[in-house]
């Protein structure tokens, strides 16, 4: 049993980093609950054994120095972002032992959303929860805990329930979700609330030590100068108004239940990293060299526009082209409808191969067109360059395109396609009939491209029965 | 050389893993969705971390307390999501804290739409959040370089402790091109700095906070000094048959590659004319524009916006030439031929003004 | 010299009391009370009346100030030149 209690060993013994004279006090008034909480955290630490491995998220309100006391870890940040902040360093060293300390503003009003969900997402932090019912900081103003009728610097007739809305009780609330592990609220009063106070700051910070979970303790905190009170009637008003409506007591518990969490650190090496995302080479090193076709001059260096329905497979279309193009070491592009061009459920993509290197992606004049429906051939036709060549699904689409100056070849792709045993296919034939009328990609380029692009394999008979299809069409 | 075709989105998140990136903190939104995704599937396969944050606010700061882990983390959003992190980048440029944060640019303001735009060059290039503070911003115009530049930003992020944007636009988000990818990097925390849970680091403190005045002078005027330094030694851009050049085009990102195809097309009909692509935005390539300024004549920006880049290259000439705007937004893209147009009309104004000179 | 502490004992570091009387509001003995006196920062501080601290520690907990109380319980073993210095 320890025999003296004396200041604990997690406080700095002088303050330095306290930019004023006074090396030795706490910048708190006389009499605040924060000082209270301050030892008992520290207190645990120490008896925990853990002050090397703790980091504190200190908020923004009187709390916001907490590292001018704490011989440990911290991290100042941003107004009710503990939370988040404590997610974050806790997920990337997860041996830390995390303590976010906030007050009701910095808690419950602007930073709600991030405490909610740190708490859903059953975060392995400890969270304390200075509830003085105010914004000390700011000189007194309304608090989300502010009781109905109390005056603050902002609720000068009282706090109006039809104009404010009621308290909020944190601590259940909290408790209502189902990954927080550990839930109380205590008052930082007189010494029987003390004692439940200290056996709570201990679990919370215990709790996290042993790798269960969220812990959240709500500490009813007195503000003397905010409430205009002297401290010892401060903390009677806790103890006979504050906790009527914020009833102390544990609200969840299920640290006895809870597997406890082992954090391990996978090592990796280079060749492992290269692995796990897929740029290891294996499936996408150049193994092959392929016998190019010879290629009149009119069809090198393709601008290639393609565009039908949404779901008749136009993207991968290009994708394809766009791949076998790589295979074939074209310079290549593909960029999808994007933006204005996407309405309508219509669907476009652009798509160059070049012996050079592409300076511009987008196809705004196409030297081919593959279009495989009516709006499609109505909205580019006249797009195409004079001598380009244009593409059309003729079983879909019901006119001729009018330009004399292009080449017009006319696929009856999705009949094809439905003769094979499925429309889905028509893209493909698509495929067979621009690269068997032009030559500006092999078949073997194809069949590879699409190996690597079509993730479900058994498809890809068909498509390759597809692609022949159409290039046996146009022969 | 092998080389996989892959999706801007997509490269940017192997770009960061392969850096050493073991923590992305996200939350969707149109066009960036596709990195979060691309994130959340693999973070985990190489033991990193990988949260879907309640909004992008909440997302910067798990992001801010990653970083101050010393660990390298990023984050990835689109303009609206980006309005909501400013909070959390001005804390972080406070803290000195290196983070990556990757921004692909859509229509604004307000909800406006998902298209690609570039209206975002005012609030990450000029800072954004509140205080004295400059972010380094990255302009990648190919899926080689989302990969390439997020890599880099990594390094530069650590090497200056600060945040580090990649600023892209919806284009070449969702462009398909082929990349080649560079060789994984093990970094080590530097535990000189940051809080890690250990004895080592338990005497360390992040914080934005310098309370006395002639402490936060002092503080504001060591990154500025920084960021000087980062202005002399971070400067990167393309100069493309800039030599005997009278018209100069500046644009970054997908209007950069549009603008390549302008200056191949108008050389072969014998116009003098060149390309400059700042690579940094921030830092911005002045002292290039001003050297170009020698032989140049007129300076014609584009831009995805009703003009903000063209700002910065009207302060770094000063007067000195002329300088041109043409902008489209709202996701509407200029077609080389568009700009041409444009151009042509200016060489002819020259031509008419030198006429009536003489 | 070590001594073991036949009875408890609380020491009050006057310069970091900042007189909110806590301490004494709960202490169950009422063995404290307010100085005529102030600290160099103007505050009365708390005194140990001198006699009947049962060491109980309540009062530990009740003070804000990380180090203005120390309580020295009954057992404990303590350097000769601190007990000196509650006299
Ligand atoms: C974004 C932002 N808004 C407002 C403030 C001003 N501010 C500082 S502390 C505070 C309230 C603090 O109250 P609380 O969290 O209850 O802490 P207390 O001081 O009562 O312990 C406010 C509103 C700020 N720092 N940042
Ligand atoms: S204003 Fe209130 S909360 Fe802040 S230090 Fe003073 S008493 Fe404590
Ligand atoms: S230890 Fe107990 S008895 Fe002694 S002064 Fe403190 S409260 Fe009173
Ligand atoms: S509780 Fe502490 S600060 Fe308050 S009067 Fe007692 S010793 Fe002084
Ligand atoms: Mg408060």
């Amino acid at each position: 049993m320890t025999t003296i209690l004396k200041k604990p060993s997690t406080f700095y013994e002088v303050f330095t980093r306290k930019p004023d004279a006074d090396k030795i006090n706490t910048h708190y008034c006389p009499g605040c609950g924060h000082g209270k909480l301050h030892k008992l955290i520290a207190e645990a630490i120490e008896d925990l054994g853990i002050q090397d491995r703790v980091i504190i998220i200190n908020p923004v309100g009187c709390s916001v120095f907490l590292y001018y006391y704490f011989d440990t870890g911290h991290i100042q940040v941003a107004h009710g972002r503990a939370p988040a902040v404590a997610t974050g360093i806790k997920r990337v060293h997860p041996h830390s032992i995390v303590i976010s300390y906030q007050g009701d503003g910095d808690l419950a009003a602007i930073g709600g959303n991030e405490i909610l969900h740190a708490a859903n997402r059953g975060e392995h932090i400890t969270v304390f929860f200075v509830n003085n019912a105010i914004y000390g900081m700011t000189g007194g103003q309304m608090a989300p805990t502010t009781l109905p009728g109390m005056k603050t610097t902002t609720t000068p007739r009282g706090r109006d329930i039809h104009n404010e809305g009621y308290p909020l009780r944190m601590a259940e609330l909290i408790a209502t979700l189902d990954a927080p592990v550990y839930v109380e609220r205590v008052a930082l009063t007189d010494a029987k609330n003390m004692a439940k106070a200290r056996k709570a700051v201990r679990k919370a910070i215990q709790i996290q030590v042993e790798g269960k979970g969220f812990a959240f303790v709500e500490a009813l905190s007195t503000c003397p100068t905010g409430w205009g009170m002297n401290p010892p009637d401060a903390e009677k008003w806790i103890n006979e108004v504050m906790t009527k409506y914020f009833p102390l007591g544990v609200f969840k518990d299920i640290s006895d239940k809870v597997e406890p969490v082992k954090f391990e650190k996978k090592i990796l090496t280079a060749e492992d990293i290269k692995k796990a995302i897929g740029v290891n080479g294996s499936e996408v090193t150049q193994v092959k060299k392929y016998q190019r076709n010879t290629i009149a001059e009119k069809y090198k260096n393709p601008k290639i526009k393609i565009a039908g329905f949404g779901g008749q497979g136009i993207l991968l279309l290009g994708l394809v082209l766009a791949q076998a193009g790589m295979l074939e070491e074209y310079h290549v592009s593909w960029l999808p409808s994007y933006g204005p061009e996407m309405r309508g459920g219509t669907a476009n993509c652009h798509v160059n191969i070049s012996e050079s290197e592409i300076a511009s992606p987008l196809v705004s004049i196409p030297t081919v067109l593959i279009v495989m429906n009516r709006p499609s051939l109505e909205k580019f036709e006249g797009t195409v360059k004079p001598g380009g060549v244009i593409f059309y699904d003729n079983s879909l689409i019901d006119i001729e395109p009018s330009r004399k100056d292009v080449e017009v070849v006319a696929v009856p792709a999705t009949k094809i396609a439905d003769d094979l045993g499925s429309t889905k296919v028509a893209n493909m034939v698509m495929i067979g009939a621009y690269i068997g009328y032009t030559g500006i990609l092999t078949k073997e380029s194809i069949f590879d491209a699409l190996d690597i692009m079509v993730k479900r394999k058994e498809f890809n008979e068909l498509n390759r029965k597809a692609v022949e299809a159409g290039m046996e069409f146009v022969v | 050389m092998p080389k996989q075709l892959m999706k801007g989105n997509e490269a940017v998140v192997r770009g960061a893993i392969l850096a050493g990136c073991r923590a992305f903190f996200g939350y969707p939104i149109t066009p960036a969705s596709e990195i979060a995704e691309a994130a959340s599937l693999l973070m985990p396969e190489v033991g990193g971390v990988f949260i879907q944050a309640e909004s992008e606010v909440a997302a910067i700061n798990m992001l801010f307390g990653a970083a101050s882990g010393g660990v390298r983390a990023m984050t990835a959003s689109s303009s609206p999501g980006i309005s909501l992190m400013q909070e959390g980048v001005s804390y972080a440029a406070g803290a000195e804290l290196p983070m990556v944060i990757v921004d692909i640019m859509r229509g604004g303001p307000g909800l406006g739409n998902i298209a690609p735009e570039q209206g975002d060059y005012y609030q990450v290039v000029k800072g954004g959040g509140h205080g004295n503070y400059k972010v380094i911003v990255l302009a990648p115009n190919s899926v080689q370089e989302m990969c390439d530049l997020t890599y880099l930003a990594f390094d530069l992020a650590e090497k200056y402790r600060t945040p580090v944007y990649v600023l892209a636009d919806g284009f070449i988000g969702q462009m398909v091109e082929p990349v080649e990818f560079p060789e994984p990097k093990l970094p080590q925390i530097d535990k000189t700095w940051c809080v890690d849970g250990t004895a080592e680091t338990r005497h360390n403190l992040i914080t934005s906070i310098y309370l006395a005045p002639e402490e936060l002078e002092q503080h504001n005027l060591k990154l500025k000094k920084k960021y000087e330094r980062i202005k002399r030694e971070e400067v990167r851009y393309e100069a493309y048959k800039v030599d005997d050049a009278e018209v100069i085009l500046i644009g970054y990102g997908i209007v950069s590659r549009i603008l390549k195809s302008v200056v191949d097309t108008m050389r072969e009909d014998g116009y003098k004319i060149g390309l400059l692509r700042p690579i940094t935005l921030f830092p911005f390539p002045e002292e290039k524009i001003r050297d170009l300024a020698k032989t140049a004549q007129i300076f014609f920006v584009v831009e995805l916006s009703t003009g903000q880049m063209v700002d910065d290259v009207k302060l770094a000439l000063n007067g000195m030439r002329e300088v041109k705007f043409y902008g489209r937004c709202g996701g509407m893209v200029p077609s080389a031929e568009e700009i041409i147009e444009q151009v042509k009309s200016v060489f002819e104004e020259t031509e008419k003004e030198i006429e009536h000179q003489r | 010299m070590q001594i073991t502490l036949q009875k408890a004992f609380i020491k009050i570091n006057k310069e970091q009391c900042k007189g909110c009387t806590l301490c004494i509001e709960t202490c169950p003995v009422d063995v404290l009370k307010i100085s005529d006196k102030f600290n160099s920062r103007g505050y009365h501080y708390a005194e140990y009346t001198g006699d009947g601290c049962t060491g109980c520690g309540v009062c530990f907990y009740a003070c804000p100030e990380p180090g203005a109380i120390t309580v020295y319980k009954r057992g404990a073993i303590v350097d000769e030149e601190i007990l000196k210095s509650f006299n």
